[in-house]
């Protein structure tokens, strides 16, 4: 991934380390430990902190792609580790008060599965969906784009960390899940090829991270809370069940972009990635629900409520970054930051 | 076959591959309050005999009758309220 630009003095004391444009490597790493330790204290909101967020996704970056300048032994460097940690720490407390569990349900496949269903059935928030299909302008669309650009364009990623850490039945479900997403086989088919290609139909650079100077903290923190629990083997639960959460909210959204797209004059190549999560995430609800979250909690019941924070926690995060976009649209305004990166 | 193997360790068909090339053999989940999960080397085609578009191995067939996409399940069994006795 290309360097994205800092948003403040943590993240731009980690890209100057990660790049080697600090003359005593050791002494920047010392001013980003401090930088980090004020930065999450003080912090009003750490969903809505620019710095702290891109630090954290710049962090994680290190075990996907990479960072363009950035030398690849700091993936396991232990002072950044720490680093990450203390963001992290802060960044997990929040969205733990954010989530409110209700009573656990039996720790049964069927039990789990309903609960799950039950779930992402009450979504309250303002529906962005229906706003693309009957409302969204060209550049809405665009702005869309921007936001599903940062976790489409390696779709499936942060929850394949799970899978070495799940057995038996919710590994083999989770594989089944995991390579319909890589299309199987066929990188025509892999969601994250769908995706770059409705970009290129919107006349859009569908390289990774082009456009992540562009996204807000919220949208960052929405892809860092996947790997958040992608990475972190105490919390295979959350994965797991952030998974089935999003399985389980995809199928009627996507047939609700695909008309917001029809609707604005774009052909199949657009709408290609939408209509074929209409139909795959129909499938992968039932194999999330029943097979991946309800076989993990059968096998080992001491996870249920992590499934279900795991859950809740996508679908609360994912429901403020929603009100913010939806927020700015209704007054006219951009939802994304001003950034080169849009320049027309 | 053990008889210590729990039910979904069985395989279907000793012998044959599971899940794999021709003769995977085929199984049919009935989700509740939702569509037929099925599995396996199948062919599915339209009255006429003629095979229907099908771009993924296992698929979810409606059986709410409100999909958008029938055969294929399109999750509106959510929304129209569907119960299933199994």
């Amino acid at each position: 991934m290309k360097q994205p630009a800092p948003r403040g003095e943590a993240s731009t004391l980690l890209l100057a380390v990660l790049t080697g444009t600090v003359d005593s490597p050791g002494d920047a790493l010392s001013l980003l430990e401090s930088a980090v330790g004020a930065a999450v204290t003080r912090t009003p909101d750490i969903l809505h902190d620019d710095d702290l967020q891109l630090a954290l996704f710049c962090l994680y970056e290190l075990h996907y792609s990479g960072i363009e300048g950035a030398g690849d032994d700091w993936e396991w460097n232990l002072r950044l580790l720490g680093v990450r940690q203390r963001i992290e720490v802060a960044f997990e407390a929040r969205v733990r008060d954010e989530v409110v569990l209700g009573e656990l349900p039996d720790a049964t496949g069927e039990a789990v599965c309903a609960e799950l269903f039950r779930m992402t059935a009450g979504d309250s928030g303002p529906s962005m969906s229906r706003f693309v299909a009957r409302t969204a302008t060209d550049d809405q669309l665009r702005e869309f784009l921007v936001h599903r650009s940062i976790s489409q364009l390696r779709e499936a990623d942060p929850h394949t960390w799970a899978i070495p850490r799940l057995a038996g039945r919710a590994k083999a479900a989770l594989v089944e899940i995991q390579a319909d997403e890589y299309g199987n086989g066929l990188l025509a088919r892999m969601h994250s090829s769908l995706f770059a290609r409705t970009m290129r139909e919107l006349g859009m650079d569908d390289t990774y991270g082009a456009y992540l100077d562009a996204a807000p903290a919220i949208t960052l923190a929405s892809n860092n809370l996947m790997s958040l629990f992608g990475l972190n083997r105490r919390l295979r639960g959350a994965i797991v069940g952030h998974l089935a959460a999003y399985e389980m909210t995809s199928s009627q959204p996507n047939r609700l972009y695909s008309r917001g797209f029809t609707r604005l004059g774009y052909g199949e190549a657009a709408t290609g990635y939408f209509d074929e999560h209409v139909e795959a995430d129909a499938v992968h609800e039932q194999i999330a629900g029943r097979d991946m979250a309800g076989g993990l909690v059968e096998s080992d019941p001491h996870l249920l409520a992590d499934v279900l924070f795991g859950a809740a926690a996508a679908l609360a995060v994912d429901s403020i970054m929603t009100e913010r976009i939806m927020a700015a649209w209704e007054d006219g305004r951009s939802s994304l930051l001003p950034s080169e990166a849009m320049a027309p | 076959m053990s008889a210590d193997l729990r039910n979904e360790e069985r395989d279907p068909a000793p012998g044959r591959p599971l899940n794999s090339g021709a003769a995977a053999p085929v199984s049919v989940v009935a989700c509740p309050d939702g569509p037929l999960l099925v599995r396996g080397d199948f062919v599915l085609v339209g009255a006429d005999g003629e095979e229907l578009p099908r771009t993924r191995r296992t698929v979810a067939l409606c059986r709410c009758g409100a999909s958008a996409l029938k055969p294929y399940c399109d999750g509106s069994h959510k929304f129209t309220g569907f119960r299933s006795d199994v």
